[in-house]
């Protein structure tokens, strides 16, 4: 198995009092679909911003691709789309990629064939010349994404990338994670939804900052002996519980 | 830090005004119509705004540029772009100088237009002629570019950005030696209005208005606000954090 992410005791404290995350000892596969499931404010987004070096650790430590999470050396091997918008809505969708590409070190002839090929991946090329502020909530979702595909990186962490998106639009972008898995790449995603856990190759449960479980959805249903994996972080969380 | 990256960026903030027509018709329009109304306010002391019309020229520049840079680089704060963007291989420097830049051609074409009616159409006669006008105007806008791009750092609304437009513009208006003269002041008025840029931005255009020569006075005056407006580029940039 070749590792994506390694943690070890990853502990983020916000102000020295509030423990958003204690402890975490996580090993991730490369080429998989990764998924941090749990309800909103269970420290998925602060383990994100760990991995992508923007936010401190307090103690720990947190590898990725063997390297140090927020070495400069990291920088455009993995990309990362945050939960708010983190495009341009006064710029065409366009004008957004072109931008990220270039800062991404993107130049030329190179840099136009890529931003077509997002285009299509996202499915976003009818729109291309449009401002982003005029398109819909799931339409401006895509162009986020689409940035996070450009130059093309080894690791995507997407925090709640599919949020507020029409299930045929789901469906869509998660054929577009298997294909891009399938292409070698590693998908690190946040949901609080449930149903879409059981889509992930192999499931972080997080909650209170600690993670619950760690195991692909099939044997997390095993283990607990339930038929989704809802079911499963509600059994969890209960044992949690009982031994507390 | 790269030309390349500063110059995707100086690019992007440009196309975004570029599709914000109204903000730049505002940037440009306003300037002069001020003028104009003072103009005619001062109708019975033409003296008055033969003095009055260079040195307030020496402030508009400063105002709108502020108002302009700290609300953009606010929004690029808060709507999850700088997020994106220091994750990516682009030094703060591109983002910084990338701004400044684009921001110091739109006044190139403000302080141009404000020369081009206050000497033209205002008929104001300044010794030293018009691309010093226009050299001046530039340095305002510059410094007002640069302590927005700083100050914004410390807002985390829009309603605090906006309030500290009176809050750190204000009291350098208020004793530049545009209501009363410096020397006229009380003394720790005075001492406020050495340390403050805009003074020096002010009594630029003075010497500019008053004197056929290149006085050292004048140069000072330059190098002082060029100064302020750097220290100000480069504090801002610090601001910035790679790690939260």
């Amino acid at each position: 198995m070749h590792v994506a992410i390694e943690t070890k005791n990853l502990t983020v404290k916000f102000e020295k009092k509030f423990v958003a995350l204690k402890d975490v000892n996580i090993t991730l596969p490369a080429g998989k679909i990764i998924g941090f499931i749990g309800p909103s404010g269970a420290g998925k987004t602060t383990l994100i911003r760990c991995l992508v070096g923007r936010q401190k650790i307090t103690h720990g430590s947190a590898k990725v691709l063997g390297v140090q999470a927020g070495s400069a050396k990291l920088r455009g091997r993995f990309s990362y789309m945050t939960q708010s918008l983190s495009v341009y809505p006064d710029l065409t969708v366009r004008e957004n990629f072109s931008y990220f590409a270039s800062m991404l070190g993107q130049k030329g002839a190179a840099k136009v064939a890529m931003i077509a090929v997002v285009l299509e991946q996202v499915d976003m090329t009818p729109q291309a010349d449009r401002l982003v502020s005029g398109l819909s909530g799931g339409q401006k979702q895509r162009v986020s994404l689409g940035v996070s595909l450009l130059g093309d990186p080894e690791i995507l962490f997407l925090d709640e990338p599919t949020v507020g998106l029409d299930p045929v639009l789901r469906e869509q972008l998660w054929d577009l994670f298997r294909e891009l898995v399938t292409a070698g790449k590693t998908i690190v995603l946040s949901s609080h939804v449930m149903d879409e856990a059981d889509r992930c190759d192999d499931l972080l449960l997080i909650r209170d900052g600690k993670v619950l479980a760690h195991a692909s959805p099939k044997r997390l249903r095993a283990q607990t002996r339930t038929k989704s994996v809802e079911e499963s972080f509600i059994e969890l969380v209960g044992e949690q519980h009982e031994s507390a | 830090m790269s030309p390349r990256k500063t110059l995707a960026t100086t690019h992007r903030v440009l196309r975004q005004l570029g599709h914000d027509r109204r903000t730049l018709a505002l940037l440009f329009v306003v300037p002069p119509m001020l003028l104009t109304i003072i103009k005619y306010a001062f109708q019975s002391e033409p003296s008055k705004f033969n003095q009055l019309g260079p040195m307030l020229l020496g402030i508009f520049p400063m105002v709108m540029m502020y108002l302009v840079a700290s609300i953009a680089t606010l929004r690029e704060r808060t709507n999850g772009t700088l997020e994106r963007l220091m994750t990516m291989p682009a030094g703060k420097l591109d983002f910084i100088l990338g701004y400044a830049a684009a921001f110091s051609l739109v006044a190139l074409v403000q302080a141009t237009i404000s020369a081009v009616v206050i000497l033209g159409l205002l008929r104001v006669t300044v010794m030293s002629g018009a691309l010093s006008v226009i050299l001046g105007a530039l340095a305002s806008a510059f410094l007002g570019t640069s302590l927005g791009l700083f100050t914004s750092a410390f807002a985390t609304s829009e309603f605090q950005a906006i309030q500290f437009m009176p809050t750190f513009i204000f009291p350098q208006l208020l004793v530049c030696g545009l209501f009363v003269a410096r020397d006229h002041m009380v003394r720790f008025l005075q001492l406020l209005a050495d340390v403050f840029p805009l003074t020096y931005s002010v009594d630029a255009m003075k010497q500019i208005a008053l004197y056929a020569d290149w006085s050292t006075t004048l140069t000072r005056d330059f190098v002082i606000v060029l100064a302020y407006a750097l220290l100000a580029l480069l504090l801002g940039s610090l601001t910035i954090r790679r790690r939260q």
